[in-house]
């Protein structure tokens, strides 16, 4: 090896420059890395819902002079007995959200009626009818659904009817955080002002997405109240999916013909409601995609050219080792050990950037700790490329003949 | 002596046609992505109201109780009711407005069949003055028409060319609901962004379409789409009377001394509600004018400040190997130049003649970096973020894009211009 450093020496400058570019690549292109796969594993997270199965829609009033613009229990047990009549429609409920949909309702929950310091904020309220658990394929690990005569009239908008049922189901995220290591099934918490509403833990299910992953409500934080009916609150219908674009399709004909005044705003393919909920991760992802390869050509080009000057310069001397008895291959193989030394400097500069890096992110965005494994695939990609941004000169290399070192250029 | 200069740069440049364009092709790349997230971000922190930013501010103030208080909170980003009325008739600022967001239901002459819900602003008098509105015709309403609770409305240019065609919509009868309502004005395009005025409906929300009274639109019970924040009991019905922070307030403060006053004024009701029992917490109140609300509402997202540093990031390393190949080719030349230096040209002229050919690759990079970025905004364009229709290049941003390449491009040539003509002319020329 000692040649070959010996050999840097006299190309301090350039060397300084290559591994310069080398870290600086090796740096972004890790931390941009370490972003895509947090996009991913975010964008591929369980909802805890028969993504596959479910359209939803939404109606809303419009304020002609009738009492009131939202849909009367009445009324919504008649939009869903038509929307259950659709063929395909296997069962429909109706809920105030959906995980990822979007608009979400949270509220302090109290350990201890009365306790101040007992209570958990922001926990995430999914309410939903007869029937919700089952229509929204919710898997329950411990306990069971809602009986029958559980189903209340309980608005989470407050009004007339604000005493909430007196059961729930909880995420097991949310059990965790109200009773650390203990089972939550058949534990009590409480609703209200000052805490005033006991309600039993009835069901545990293992996943149940926020609504909105944002940083009070964090990812999964929810409990399901059963209710006799939502109001404001949306119709999920399940089916099997090839069924889903038909349904959509007939839904707003049959809301309308129920009741023509009145729109349907929204009513989407549940499928399609993730896929917009992170949209911007996956502009992001592409974006973060395409600088990474413009980066990596861009520094390769910067190794072909530099490489090649180094060729170049060194013409003589290669004809002179050749002349001397070195093969193609051992040529070759010196060209290939330069680069090596050369951008193993750069990577190791630059996976200590990329650590600082993402320190500083951290500080100044909500970003999470880069394990250290994600140092790995930079720095592999990195010294791939290398090689193989040298290979071209160094093959011209192998190819100058031992005649060279006789001729005066 | 440029001219010379030129002509030299252009055979070298033409000498080495593929270390020419591929230094062209980096400093593009670069350029092209800086300049399309410099843009974004520029749109993005554009004062939505020039000229008017400085006058205009928003008060804070803390009603809430002493339950989970802690020192040194933010108040709420949002008035109750009464706190908005009661800044409103205290009168102490140039212009005052209080408002909340909503939506109505327009009913348009077909009848009702024809329903269709647009989104509104409940506000007072003074908004249209102390904003600037353009109005198209007519004007908006007067502080009588508040107290009196007219139902009277302004509505949008848009809006009035749907509902009553090319003939004028002032004085018109609007039916909302079952409401009708006088037009008294119609306001031309007017869209700010970002949406300052009230952010809880969206950073860049579009421009309501009616514009209604608010103590109106509170008798008659019109919904409202505000980010809401509640104590105690959960509220029912009557807005007016919760425990919520819900409505936005602005004033127009002309001077220091008068926004010392309003500061001072602010404190003074903190406590005097306090003393009257509504208020529980000590004064915590705030009064921000509109660049420091966007700046403390962190108006502009995380991801789109991260990927503005990436392009950044990104334009560092094409100059990076800018430095590389420059100081490459030039040395390369290096026997060229010697020629030149051992024929009596200076270390000087030998300096300026590498520059002004860096220069020429700068401005070609510069000339990529703008097809780039103009390809760049139009893919930003074609996302559905609020403020993607806004990212357009402007004169000023061309202009920006040519200077920052060519000064990029100049920079990265310092260094291996300089080692350039430091090269012993003697020397080169014996091992030609």
């Amino acid at each position: 090896m000692h040649p070959v450093v010996a050999a840097l020496k006299h190309h301090k400058t350039t060397v300084a420059l290559v591994a310069l570019e080398i870290a600086l690549t090796c740096a972004i292109v890790t931390n941009a890395l370490f972003l895509i796969g947090d996009r991913l594993a975010l964008m591929h997270m369980t909802t805890g819902v028969a993504d596959n199965q479910l359209v939803w829609a939404r109606a809303s009033g419009l304020d002609l002079g009738q009492d009131s613009g939202a849909a009367s229990p009445a009324e919504a047990a008649a939009d869903m007995a038509a929307l259950r009549a659709i063929p395909g429609v296997e069962s429909v409920a109706m809920t105030n959200s959906l995980p990822l949909a979007g608009s979400y309702w949270s509220m302090g929950i109290w350990r201890h009626p009365g306790d101040k310091h007992s209570v958990l904020d922001n926990a995430v309220e999914y309410v939903g009818t007869r029937g919700m658990v089952k229509t929204l394929g919710i898997n329950l690990s411990e306990g069971r659904d809602f009986l029958p005569d559980e189903y209340v009239d309980y608005s989470i908008f407050g009004g007339k009817a604000k005493v909430p049922p007196s059961v729930a189901i909880v995420t097991r995220a949310l059990a965790n955080q109200l009773w650390p290591g203990q089972d939550p099934l058949g534990k009590t918490f409480y609703l209200g002002d000052h805490g005033k509403y006991a309600i039993h833990v009835v069901g545990v299910t293992e996943h149940l997405l926020n609504p909105s992953i944002n940083p009070n409500q964090g990812i999964e934080r929810g409990l399901i109240l059963p209710v006799k009916s939502v109001q404001g609150g949306m119709y999920v219908l399940r089916m099997r999916p090839d069924m889903r674009k038909a349904v959509k399709e007939a839904i707003p004909k049959i809301l309308i013909g129920l009741d023509p005044s009145r729109i349907v705003p929204d009513d989407q393919i549940y499928t399609d409601t993730i896929s917009e909920y992170f949209h911007g991760d996956r502009a992001m992802i592409w974006l973060l995609l395409v600088v990474i390869g413009c980066l990596l050509a861009v520094t390769a080009l910067g190794v072909v050219g530099l490489s090649s000057f180094w060729v170049q310069q060194r013409t003589r001397q290669i004809g002179i080792r050749r002349a001397l008895g070195a093969t193609r291959a051992d040529i070759m193989r010196y060209f290939l050990a330069e680069n090596f030394l050369i951008v193993g400097i750069g990577v190791v500069v630059g996976l200590l950037a990329a650590v600082a890096l993402n320190l500083w992110l951290m500080d100044h965005y909500e970003l999470h700790r880069m394990p250290l494994v994600w140092l790995l695939p930079g720095a592999a990609v990195l010294l791939i490329l290398g090689q193989l941004a040298v290979l071209a000169p160094a093959l011209r290399a192998s190819h100058v003949p031992p005649v060279v070192a006789t001729r005066s250029v | 002596m440029l001219g010379y200069y030129l002509e030299l740069a252009w055979r070298s440049l033409k000498r080495t046609p593929i270390l020419t364009a591929l230094m062209v092709l980096a400093i593009g790349l670069g350029i092209g992505a800086s300049m399309t997230m410099i843009t974004v971000l520029h749109v993005m922190t554009a004062d939505p109201i020039p000229g008017r930013s400085a006058e205009l501010f928003y008060p804070q103030l803390d009603p809430r109780p002493m339950e989970h208080y802690t020192k040194g909170e933010d108040p709420p980003d949002e008035l109750t009711w009464i706190d908005a009325m009661n800044l409103l008739h205290a009168k102490k600022g140039v212009h005052q407005a209080a408002m909340v967001g909503g939506y109505l239901t327009v009913v348009p002459s077909e009848g009702a069949t024809h329903a269709f819900i647009a989104g509104g602003r409940y506000t007072t008098a003074d908004f249209f003055a102390m904003f600037d509105v353009p109005f198209v015709a007519g004007s908006g309403w007067t502080t009588g028409d508040d107290d009196k609770r007219a139902h009277v409305a302004v509505i949008s240019r848009k809006l009035a060319d749907r509902l009553y065609g090319t003939s004028g919509a002032v004085g018109k009868v609007l039916r909302l609901g079952k409401y009708d309502f006088r037009v008294v004005g119609v306001i031309d395009n007017w869209n700010p962004a970002p949406h300052f005025y009230d952010l809880g409906v969206g950073d860049y929300a579009t421009q309501e379409q009616v514009f209604v009274p608010i103590e109106t639109a509170m008798q008659l019970k019109q919904p409202i789409m505000t980010s809401m924040n509640c104590w105690g009991d959960i509220p029912t019905g009557d807005m007016t009377k919760a425990e919520c922070t819900w409505m936005q307030f602005w004033v127009q403060l002309d001077t220091p001394a008068q926004v010392r006053a309003y500061r001072q004024f602010l404190i003074h009701y903190s406590k005097e509600q306090k003393q009257l029992g509504r208020f529980q917490r000590p004064p915590n109140t705030h009064l921000r004018d509109v660049m420091q609300w966007l700046a403390y509402n962190q108006v502009v997202p995380g991801s789109v400040q991260l990927e503005a540093m990436l392009a950044l990031g990104f334009l560092l390393v094409c100059l990076v190997n800018t430095v590389a190949l420059l100081l490459v080719k030039f040395l390369r030349r290096g026997g060229g130049l010697a020629v030149r230096r051992a024929m009596g040209a200076s270390k000087r002229s030998v300096f300026a003649q590498l520059l002004v050919e860096a220069a020429l690759t700068g401005l070609a990079g510069g000339l990529v970096g703008l097809l780039l970025a103009l390809f760049g905004l139009w893919v930003v364009r074609q996302q559905p973020a609020a403020y993607a229709g806004l990212a357009h290049l402007d004169g000023a941003m061309l202009g920006v894009t040519f200077v920052l390449a060519v000064c990029a491009t100049l920079l990265a040539a310092l260094f291996p211009a300089w080692r350039a003509c430091r090269l012993m002319p003697a020397r080169l020329l014996k091992t030609q």
